[in-house]
């Protein structure tokens, strides 16, 4: 510690700048915590809605106005990078589509919203500062904050059984998983003597490295492996993903995903883990296969993304298996195309499930090119971006990862990973079929898609599409950051 | 001077044109008959656009024309090049020939969902085109993958029968076989640090790219898998019959006459291209198996008992010519094989759409319900005698100059292939001709078949040019083959050396 004098000791404005979004996000979320008892009315609930709106909104803009003032902050525990910027975009921005694409599937489902939308902003808290946390015991809290808000919100659909289910499966393994995590860092801690990242890549390469670091990664990729749902951590994924609330679904296999796929990079690229290579390796072929298997037999739409999940995780665990600075920047663009493509996806979904989520199963989802031509349209969209067709982000995705795989020379990986993507095109195309070629048993109702649920579909549809023609920009800065953490 | 203004755009005009169509059809109302008439125009105006490529093609000069080259993706390094050369020249004058064909053969048999079928002919004219003019594999790539969308789309919503299940199998098949190519190209771009076709060609000739020798045969087959699902060689063509019998009309004109020549294509292009010491090597069990799809195709096709299922088993003899052609190796039996990939485009399109014309009045395909209908409707009678000639290789039509060019080929590389595959002809004159005896010789045996309707001018219209094609092809073949000729001696230049380099040891 310094013994300067009380200024050092003090963080100095600029520091202050450097956790500006989540201090507004954080901000936000109280006001709708302390204004819910007040605004009893389910009109004025889209109040509450909007303040969420405009706090995630407000913490893109305080992101991009951070990035100006890179360096450490809070004692060496935060540090703003261009790394950080680009999670810190991507989670809110995520955040704030999710709020959009809410308000209506709460009208729809009757959900007394209001702590709902302060969750997920307190949710995106814990993300962001996972992404910019440079210290174990940070992103240690960081993780947390991201998870409890999860677990509650996987539990909303209150009156429905499933969903408390989901919420107590995801709870009971999350902690877990969680305490996996704890014990890594303080095997870690044992091992080098420090939390923080980079006095822990000098111990890393200085010396021989201990065994107990070798124990501390793993313990460390155990409990991330949880939060990103790769095999064989995955077995809660589609439990918890058909009983949650549509929207969470597309929030949580997205936004916590990419934060914890952060703090992965982070912790095993700058700090050199050792022993890297084939622990990725089998999760990431483990994670592939089981996903695709399994996705392959499901009749629940939920459930069947659910099983995506795992096998995009997979996917994008290859990138983590090859070199640097290669694989950083595709997982990277990995994690921001998957998310534009599902949380647009499960937009959809949402919108169709209805009252109750009802109409949830591939067989509710016939006729829905003749029934609603511009849904099925979008849905398709997404759906062949998943897949993984040119012209979509989902293609240059998977691009990325696998060319970063082969500069690596992990041939057969990129072979199960190819492999298996054509196998996913199975499944992702049933639903395409279900939608164009079977007639409906039952003419379902059409309800009309609200503004702001459009405004949803339509930001990430422009986004998967602008990652699928002009993927250039977003790379470059991936690569750029990669290049920054390395340095 | 003006021709030359033009030729760095004209490429991307002639294949962006019918996919900007498409998007201004979204915005269009939906009254079928503009749509139609929309639609006509659009694949008219870009099959004029489109004849500019040959009448402005040098002849004399070799390589790639009409190039234009840009940067699209900075990293991975991905250009936008497009450029053709003779055979891929043709093969985009060949896809935009057939498009407005297929406007006028579905403007009465498409009845429902209008806009959207001819939103996805639009758009696969377009991923078609790109196909042939790519120069940069990942180019190639993204239009390659792009056809199987709007193909699937098309069997799956406008087809009969199992249509979802010929259309899923189709998807499948394709990107599975795909999916081998891809890593095959991630791998080259890996070495050799660009898509850039000629680049790549230019590092592998002179030895640069690291790792090939070990590689360079898993390269050659993870391509060569992609090809010949889409030709599709035996084994693996399961899925053709499948998807023809049940596609719409449309989609089987351009299926058999554009889709599968991609295929061809492509084994000419990329694993002669890129390969040829791992060509050679391979060319034994590539042309046994061309072989036995030539003579397997055609047996096949003799026993059919659906018209439409009989004409996709001949596409899959006819295909074999082309694949034997290409791997014999020599300056007749490539040209031989273009030609062929040319002349089947032309006549097997007229007769999917023939066999449609039939469908839409009688809504079967079944060769057993017809007899006699020479009596009913002479013009199609004879229309449908004509094509039939010209597919079964009559001196003076399309089919002749190919097959002829290509058993030449292969006759040099080796006699016992040539004799082989020569029985194919004798083949497809037999089921072709017996099914034309049993569906308009004899007497009508169903007494519906008295007052079938013959053609109507609109079918006359769309007839008309693929017939006349067939006869100036097979007059004057070298309107085609002089262009054709330089792109194939380019081609076979390294295996010229090859030959010299064992001659010289």
């Amino acid at each position: 510690m310094n013994t300067a004098g009380v200024t050092q000791i003090i963080p100095q404005g600029i520091e202050y700048i450097r956790i500006l979004p989540e201090i507004l996000l954080s901000l936000s979320g109280m006001v709708i915590m302390v204004l819910d008892p007040l605004v009893d009315d389910r009109g004025t609930q889209k109040l509450l809605g909007l303040i969420a709106l405009i706090g995630s909104v407000a913490a893109i803009a305080a992101t991009l106005y951070q990035s100006q003032f890179p360096g450490l902050g809070f004692w060496g525990m935060v540090k703003v990078d261009a790394f950080s910027t680009f999670f810190h975009v991507l989670v809110t921005a995520i955040a704030a589509v999710v709020i959009l694409s809410s308000f209506e599937y709460m009208q729809v489902q009757q959900i007394r919203a209001g702590e709902y939308y302060g969750l997920i902003l307190f949710g995106t808290v814990g993300m962001c500062l996972m992404s910019s946390a440079v210290e174990l015991v940070l992103i240690f809290i960081a993780l947390e904050i991201s998870s409890i808000s999860t677990y509650v919100l996987a539990g909303f659909r209150r009156r429905a059984a499933i969903s408390s289910e989901a919420s107590l499966k995801y709870f009971l393994l999350g902690s877990f998983a969680t305490a996996f995590f704890l014990y890594g860092v303080a095997l870690m801690f044992g091992a080098t003597g420090s939390t923080s990242i980079s006095v822990i890549a000098q111990a890393l390469r200085s010396g021989p490295v201990p065994v107990l670091a070798y124990v501390g990664i793993a313990f460390m990729f155990v409990g991330l492996g949880f939060k990103v749902a790769a095999a064989p951590f995955h077995i809660w994924t589609p439990d918890v993903y058909e009983g949650a609330p549509a929207p969470v679904v597309g929030f949580m296999s997205t936004a916590p995903k990419a934060a914890a796929f952060a703090v992965l990079l982070r912790v095993m690229f700058e700090s050199n883990a050792p022993g890297r290579l084939w622990l990725v390796w089998v999760t990431a072929a483990l994670s592939m296969t089981l996903g695709n298997v399994g996705a392959l037999v499901q009749q629940n739409v939920k459930r069947l993304l659910a099983y995506s999940s795992i096998a995009h995780a997979g996917y994008l665990l290859v990138a983590f298996a090859a070199l640097p600075n290669n694989g950083i920047p595709a997982a990277m663009f990995y994690t921001a195309s998957y998310a534009a493509m599902n949380v647009g996806a499960f937009a959809v979904v949402s919108h169709l499930a209805g009252a109750g989520e009802r109409y949830v199963s591939m067989d509710d989802y016939a006729g829905l090119g003749r029934r609603s031509p511009v849904l099925a349209a979008t849905l398709t969209i997404f759906l062949l971006s998943l897949i993984g067709i040119p012209m979509t982000g989902g293609f240059f995705a998977k691009f990325y990862v696998f060319s970063a795989a082969l500069q690596a020379n992990l041939v057969g990986l990129t072979i199960i990973g190819v492999l298996n993507s054509a196998v996913g095109a199975y499944y992702y195309l049933r639903i395409i079929v279900v939608m164009y070629m079977r007639e409906a048993r039952e003419e379902l109702p059409a309800i009309p898609v609200s503004p702001a649920l459009g405004a949803a579909i339509g930001i990430s549809i422009a986004a998967t599409l602008y990652l699928g023609l002009l993927p250039g920009r977003v790379l470059e800065y991936a690569s750029r950051s990669a290049a920054e953490l390395l340095h | 001077m003006n021709a030359d203004k033009w030729s760095p755009v004209i490429l991307t005009l002639v294949t962006f044109i019918p996919l900007a169509g498409a998007l201004l059809l979204l915005s269009l109302p939906r009254r079928d008959r503009d749509i139609r008439v929309f639609s006509l125009v659009v694949t008219l105006f870009t099959f004029v656009l489109s004849l500019h490529l040959p009448v402005h093609f040098h002849r004399a000069r070799s390589g790639f024309q009409y190039e234009f080259d840009h940067s699209w993706i900075p990293t991975p390094n991905i250009h936008y090049h497009l450029g053709v050369d003779g055979i891929s020249m043709w093969l985009v004058v060949l896809t935009t020939f057939l498009t407005p064909l297929c406007v006028l053969i579905s403007w009465k048999s498409i009845q429902e969902r209008v806009k959207e079928f001819f939103i996805i002919l639009l758009v696969l004219e377009t991923a078609l085109i790109g196909v042939f003019v790519a120069l940069d594999l990942f180019m190639f790539y993204f239009f390659w993958e792009a056809t199987l969308i709007p193909m699937a789309l098309l069997i799956g919503m406008y087809g009969h029968g199992r249509k979802v299940y010929a259309a899923v199998k189709f998807f499948m098949y394709t990107m599975i076989a795909s999916v081998f190519m891809l890593a095959a190209i991630l791998w080259l771009y890996a070495k050799v640090g660009t898509f850039d076709f000629v680049t790549i060609q230019n590092a592998i000739r002179s030895g640069q790219v690291a790792d090939f020798t070990g590689a360079a045969q898993w390269l050659f087959l993870g391509f060569f898998i992609a090809f010949a699902v889409k030709v599709p060689l035996f084994p693996f063509h399961t899925w053709l019959p499948d998807a023809h019998v049940e596609a719409p009309t449309a989609g089987s004109v351009l299926l058999a006459g554009v889709l599968l020549k991609m295929g061809t294509y492509g084994m000419l292009r990329f694993n002669l291209g890129l390969f040829p010491d791992q060509s050679r090597a391979n060319a034994w069990w590539v042309m046994i198996l061309a072989l036995i799809g030539i003579v397997y195709g055609a047996l096949v096709a003799l026993v059919q008992p659906n018209m439409k299922k009989l004409i996709a088993y001949s596409s899959i003899s006819h295909l074999g010519f082309v694949v034997l052609g290409i791997f014999s190796f020599t300056q007749a039996g490539l040209d031989g094989a273009t030609f062929v990939m040319l002349a089947h485009g032309v006549s097997t399109g007229a007769l999917f759409m023939l066999a449609g014309i039939l469908y839409e009045r009688r809504h079967t395909y079944e060769i057993s319900e017809f007899g006699g209908l020479a009596s009913s409707m002479p013009v199609y009678a004879s229309f449908f005698l004509f094509v039939v000639l010209a597919s079964v290789g009559l001196p003076l039509l399309n089919g002749f100059i190919g097959e002829f060019l290509v058993l030449s080929g292969a006759f040099q590389a080796r006699a016992v292939y040539g004799i082989l595959g020569a029985t194919g002809i004798i083949w497809s004159a037999g089921y072709l001709l017996w099914m034309y005896q049993r569906v308009f010789y004899g007497k009508i045996t169903h007494p519906v078949n008295e007052t079938l309707p013959d053609l109507a001018t609109r079918e006359r219209i769309a007839l008309l040019p693929a017939a006349a094609a067939a006869l100036v092809m097979g007059v004057a073949p070298l309107l085609w083959l002089n262009a054709i000729d330089p792109a194939v001696q380019t081609a076979l230049a390294p295996f010229a050396q090859l030959a010299s380099k064992v001659v010289g040891q």
